[in-house]
Order: C-alpha cells, then sequence, then structure tokens
C-alpha cells in the first residue's frame, strides 16, 4: 500500500488575513447563539439546585436565588442513600456493558467472519427484533424474568441487557470493514478462531467496541422503566428512580431533585470528555488500515 | 521442503461459477513456478486451494506426500504472502513476525533468533518496534516477506505480491525474490499477471486461461513453443504480430501467403512438421512473429538462402527506447503490427519501407483465440 502522506492542514480562504470577512461573523455568531441556548437550562438546574424551597418557585421572577443554599447537595445524601443508588447504577450498566459487549462482539464475529449455512436469514432475524418497540417487550421480559426468580434482584436488572441485537449488527458492520486477507494471513500462522477473535479482529475492532460500550453503559445508566418496574426494594435502587423518591406524594422538592440530578450527571459528562475521541472516531467507522 | 502435486484439481463457487478445471501439475522440491494468466482466469482460486483457504471442491493436492484436501491451513506448513501484504496493523514488526511462531509456543530465544536472522536477511532489523502505519509500502513488503520466511514453510505461496510496488521497486525486489529462492531453495508457488515478472521469476511457468492451464514449460521454451496463440499473445511485449493467411507450396517449399503482400518460405526441416504444414494447406492460418524477429536489413538470419522473406508495411509511428525501437506498422489490408529494431537515427515515420523477417522464428497457428501452433509446437 502506497505510503499514506501526513494529513495536510486544511487551509480556510481568508484566514491570517486582517479583518474577519462578513459571512464568518455571521457563523460565529450563529454558534454562540446555539451554544448559549443549550447552556440556559443547566445554569438554571445549578440555580435551582442551590435555591430554597419557597425561592424557587420565584426563581423565575427574582433569576437569581437570594439565598445560595450548597448544603442542599448535602442533603440529598441524608435523605435517600444516595451512594447507593450510584453503586447500584455502576453495577448494573457496568456489568451490562461488560456482558453485552462480550455477547455482541462474539455474535458480530460469528456474523462477519465465520462462514456458516442460513447466516444472513439468521442475522435478518436477528434485525429484525430491532424493529419490535421496547415497550412491546416489557411484559413477556418481565413474565421471564419472573419465572426464572429474578424479580427483586441484580440478575434481573443486568441478564436482560447482557444481550443486543442493535450491538450485534454495530459491531458486525465495523467488523466487515476488516480485510479478510488478515485472517487467512493469521489462520495459515496457525491461528484458529478464537486467537482470530481475540488478537486480530477485536483489538482492530476496538473503536468500534468503545463506542458501543459508551453507547451501552449510558443507556443503562439512565434506564429506567425496568428497574422501576422490577425493582421493590430500597435497596435495588437505580439512580433515575433515586430522582423520583424527591417528587413523592408529600410534594416535589424541586432544589434536591436539582441537585441529586446535577451529581448524577457527572459520570456521563467525564465519560463524554474522556472517551470522545473515540465516539468520534468509531462514528467514522471502518478505520482499519492494512 | 516439499513437492506440491495437483491432481484434476477444480473449483466451483457456490455450485454455479466454474474458477478452476482439470488443474493438473507436480511440483518439484525447491521449484519456483509462476501461475501467470489475465485476469479472473483462476490463478488466485488455485493458491488459496494449495493454502487451504478455499475448499478443493474437485481432485486432489498432494504437499510432501500428504493430501491436504481436509487439513486446516495452519498444518499445511505453508506460508504466504498477499497482494496487500495483510500486515497485522497493530502489532509491531516484531510482532507481526513473531506471531506465527508465538502460536506455535515456540520458545522466546529461538522467536528473538529467527526474527532477528529474517530482518537482517531483508534489511528491516531498524524497523522492528514499527507498526506497519509507519512503513513505505516497499517496506511493509518486506515485512510480509519476513513473516513467510521465519515461519521456515514446505511451501511459500505468493499472491502478486509486488503488484503494489512501484515499476522500479518493482523490478529491484523481483530480482532480490530470485536471490532469495536461490539461497532458501524452499519450494514457491508465485501467481502474477505481469508476463515479464512471471518470465524472470519462474523456473518453469504455468499460463492459465479460463481456469484451464494452457502450457507449463520453462520461461524460454514457453516463450520460444508456445503451444497456442493465447500463450503465443499473451508472453512477449509488445505482444506477437498475427497475420491471417494460408499455406501454399512452391515447389518443394511451404510457402505462408498472406493477401498479395506476404509470401513468406516457411521452415519445414523438422519431418513432422513438415506434413503437419501439407494437412493444413489451403485452409485459413495464422501466421505469428515477434516485433524483435523483424528487421530492416537483410543480413544474417534475415536472409535465409532463397530469400522470400520480405515485408512491405507503411510505418506509422516510431517508439525510440534506447538501442533499439518500436516501429508501429500498417499491412496493406490495413493491419497494425509492430517491429522491434536496432535504432538509428531519422527512422522513417510515414514512409512504406521493407522489412525482413526471420524465419526461424515465425509461428502457424490454427485460427481462433485458442489455435494450437503447426510450425512450432512444444517439444
Ligand atoms: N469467492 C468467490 N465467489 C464466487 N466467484 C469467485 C470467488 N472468487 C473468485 N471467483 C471467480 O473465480 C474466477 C477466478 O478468480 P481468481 O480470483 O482465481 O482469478 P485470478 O486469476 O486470481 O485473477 P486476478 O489476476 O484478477 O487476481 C473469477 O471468474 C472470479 O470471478
Ligand atoms: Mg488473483
Amino acid at each position: 500500500m502506497p505510503e499514506q502522506p501526513a494529513q495536510p492542514r486544511t487551509t480556510i480562504v481568508g484566514e491570517g488575513r486582517a479583518g474577519l470577512p462578513i459571512s464568518r461573523v455571521a457563523v460565529f455568531a450563529g454558534l454562540t447563539l446555539f451554544g448559549v441556548t443549550a447552556a440556559v437550562p443547566f445554569v438554571w438546574q445549578i440555580l435551582m439546585s442551590l435555591a430554597t424551597l419557597t425561592d424557587v418557585d420565584l426563581l423565575t421572577q427574582t433569576g437569581f436565588p437570594p439565598t445560595l443554599l450548597p448544603s442542599n447537595y448535602g442533603l440529598v445524601f441524608e435523605r435517600v442513600p444516595f451512594a447507593k443508588y450510584f453503586f447500584n447504577s455502576f453495577f448494573v450498566a457496568g456489568w451490562v456493558t461488560i456482558l453485552q459487549v462480550i455477547t455482541c462482539a462474539m455474535a458480530a464475529y460469528a456474523f462477519s467472519r465465520v462462514q456458516w449455512p442460513g447466516r444472513e436469514k439468521v442475522f435478518l432475524l436477528y434485525l429484525g427484533t430491532l424493529m419490535i418497540p421496547g415497550v412491546v417487550l416489557m411484559v413477556p421480559n418481565f413474565a421471564v424474568v419472573l419465572g426464572l426468580g429474578m424479580f427483586n434482584s441484580y440478575w434481573g436488572l443486568i441478564i436482560p441487557g447482557a444481550f443486543s441485537a442493535f450491538g450485534t449488527f454495530m459491531l458486525r458492520q465495523f467488523m466487515l470493514t476488516i480485510p479478510t486477507s488478515l485472517d487467512e494471513a493469521a489462520a495459515i500462522d496457525g491461528a484458529g478462531h478464537w486467537r482470530i477473535f481475540t488478537e486480530v479482529v477485536l483489538p482492530l475492532a476496538r473503536p468500534g467496541v468503545i463506542v458501543l460500550a459508551i453507547f451501552c453503559f449510558l443507556g443503562n445508566y439512565n434506564s429506567f422503566f425496568w428497574p422501576l418496574i422490577l425493582v421493590k426494594d430500597v435497596n435495588l435502587r437505580t439512580l433515575p428512580l433515586g430522582l423520583l423518591v424527591f417528587d413523592s406524594s408529600y410534594g416535589r422538592e424541586t432544589p434536591l431533585i436539582m441537585a441529586a440530578s446535577l451529581m448524577a450527571m457527572v459520570p456521563p459528562v467525564v465519560i463524554f470528555l474522556l472517551l470522545n475521541r473515540y465516539l468520534v472516531k468509531g462514528i467514522q467507522l471502518g478505520a482499519v488500515k492494512g | 521442503m516439499a513437492q506440491v502435486v495437483l491432481r484434476n484439481v477444480g473449483k466451483v463457487y457456490d455450485r454455479k461459477v466454474r474458477a478452476v478445471e482439470g488443474f493438473n501439475l507436480d511440483i518439484r522440491d525447491g521449484e519456483f513456478v509462476v501461475f501467470v494468466g489475465p485476469s479472473g482466469c483462476g490463478k488466485s482460486t488455485t493458491l488459496r486451494m494449495i493454502a487451504g483457504l478455499e475448499d478443493i471442491t474437485e481432485g486432489t493436492v498432494d504437499i510432501g506426500g500428504r493430501v491436504v484436501n481436509h487439513v486446516h491451513p495452519k498444518d499445511r506448513d505453508i506460508a504466504m504472502v498477499f497482494q496487500n501484504y495483510a500486515l497485522y496493523p497493530h502489532m509491531t514488526v516484531f510482532k507481526n513476525l513473531a506471531f506465527g511462531l508465538m502460536l506455535r509456543k515456540m520458545p522466546k530465544e529461538e522467536i528473538r533468533r529467527r526474527v532477528g536472522e529474517a530482518a537482517r536477511l531483508l534489511g528491516i532489523e531498524q524497523l522492528l518496534e514499527r507498526k506497519p502505519k509507519a512503513l513505505s509500502g516497499g517496506q511493509r513488503q518486506r515485512v510480509a516477506l519476513g513473516r513467510a520466511i521465519v515461519r521456515e514453510p514446505q511451501v511459500f505461496l505468493f499472491d502478486e505480491p509486488l503488484s503494489n510496488l512501484d515499476a522500479k521497486l518493482r523490478v529491484v525486489t523481483r530480482t532480490e525474490l530470485k536471490n532469495l529462492h536461490q539461497r532458501l531453495r524452499t519450494t514457491t508457488i508465485y501467481v502474477t499477471h505481469d508476463q515479464e515478472e512471471a518470465m524472470t521469476l519462474g523456473d518453469r511457468i504455468v499460463v492459465m486461461s479460463n481456469g484451464r492451464i494452457q502450457q507449463v514449460d520453462t520461461p524460454l521454451n514457453v516463450y520460444r513453443r508456445p503451444v497456442n496463440r493465447f500463450v503465443a499473445a499473451f508472453l512477449g511485449s509488445p505482444p506477437m504480430n498475427f497475420v491471417e493467411g494460408t499455406i501454399a507450396r512452391e515447389g518443394q517449399r511451404p510457402v505462408f501467403v498472406g493477401g498479395d503482400w506476404l509470401r513468406l518460405a516457411l521452415p519445414a526441416d523438422q519431418p513432422g512438421v513438415a506434413a503437419d504444414l501439407a494437412r493444413h494447406e489451403g485452409r485459413p492460418l495464422v501466421l505469428g512473429f515477434r516485433p524483435n524477429a523483424m528487421s530492416e536489413h537483410a543480413a544474417g538470419k534475415f536472409a535465409p538462402p532463397g530469400g522470400g522473406n520480405a515485408l512491405r508495411l507503411a510505418t506509422t509511428v516510431v517508439e525510440p527506447l534506447g538501442d533499439k525501437i518500436d516501429v508501429s506498422c500498417q499491412t496493406p489490408a490495413g493491419q497494425r503490427l509492430i517491429a522491434r529494431i536496432d535504432a538509428r537515427d531519422n527512422f522513417p515515420a510515414g514512409q512504406t519501407i521493407e522489412f525482413f523477417l526471420d524465419p526461424e522464428h515465425v509461428h502457424v497457428f490454427e485460427p481462433g483465440e485458442f489455435g494450437p501452433n503447426i510450425l512450432r509446437p512444444p517439444a
């Protein structure tokens, strides 16, 4: 393969010239507007999380809480076992992610690298399940989980998420971009399917795997409905369920909801900041070069 | 090292596409055999069946005295170099070379020794810590070669390993490959669609077309005695010239007659050939001669006793090559021929001049793309 020259830096016409062309000013103005619009709800949320229960309703008039109450954040931990919710969310989302990545990667390998009769048909069937809305599956899933004795347990929260047609599809598409001559070279070098999977295909599919892991973790971290119907025990609640406590029949405690959900948002934001270069890479699917 | 024997090997893809048919070949221990033919003729398919990357539909493949039809590629004791090199992008050059040895649980010391040796042989020692992405095309090619060498297999399989290199590097690497083979003496099967590569590399070459072997012989024999018109046209550059005509008799001598502008006395000293020519008298035939079987001077081999080898042609384009020039000519019948003759200044283009054919280097074929050679069939 010919040597890839270093990417030349894109030169924008007009760059470095004195004075900004009017079109660029317009673009920046537009972007700034969008940026501010997107940031407003978060700023608002922060303000609300610092207000007292009485001030919060007046916030639309005052614009800023007259007394700042950072103690709301501590209060969250006193009122509910918030740390436990955090742990539960991490524990469930973490295991789901690990299991799903493993099963999806293996299935994707079977659907993309192994020749077997009926492969395309089975894959279509697999894909077909994506057409069924998730809500429709709730009741049968619930029945199965109940039957397996997993009601109100970590098992019930984790196992149904351990497989995913979407993840299989995504990784299969990714693996299809890895040249098959690599498998063949490895086979001649002495590798069986397991070695080819773990030492050649999986490392090369890493950007795809990471993207799937991020999607999967965030999706499960935020999942609300399934834990809601499955979990009775307070100690099994995940974060989204935990937030619900403050919106109870005794009244809505808006500042605490805001404080709690702000804290709940920290891990996803951190994950995004740390891994966003993989997200970009994974979205430009097929980054493998021989 | 080993011999490779293919018996009646055939391949049908998906029960529909016939890619290879009736392939019979005995490759000797240490031999360098080249499969050559136009795109889609089944070269890669045959090679991949030998490698075990493709099921063998018919026949048997035998490596080192063992039928390997159902043996996994890793147990066939072969190494393959792919056209795109197929280097593992996530491994360093060292790991690329060592991977196959690690999988075979070779001791670390031995691995380091073999990789070092191969790297020295190929001049890639200073690249061992790099990833393939950071290598030039030529360097990648060497690494791919190294990965085959470290395994010390019984057979090397190459599928167009030079086709991604630029012209100059291709020629250099070709020589190195030949050199390497002379040192290692490992049985080698090499696939290419480049006839020049085939001629220069092979101890024997296998010319294929449409999934069938056309001819197997040493490069010079195939060049001098092509079995049919297809082989004659495929090998040699510029390609052989073909002129349609018939055979007539002048006294005792057979003469090839092409329209009213060509009367070439054919040498028919071999006994069998004379009879064969006589049998084709009056039937449509094709005269074939290579561009370098022409000259503008009737001297030496271009002046046979009795003459009768002149050719009046209109020259159109002259392409200087250095010590030779390629002259494009047109026959009175409007057909294009190419003559490769000694260079001289001011060669006239756009004039009609006389050329002389070397009758010892002409061929006569039966008509059709695969018309057999009746004047100079393979010995
Ligand atoms: N996986 C496949 N499925 C179906 N047909 C195939 C497959 N691989 C090759 N063929 C067909 O088999 C024939 C021989 O292909 P092959 O790759 O062996 O040709 P080749 O001589 O190597 O050509 P090239 O010089 O282009 O590499 C072609 O007609 C091709 O279309
Ligand atoms: Mg090929």
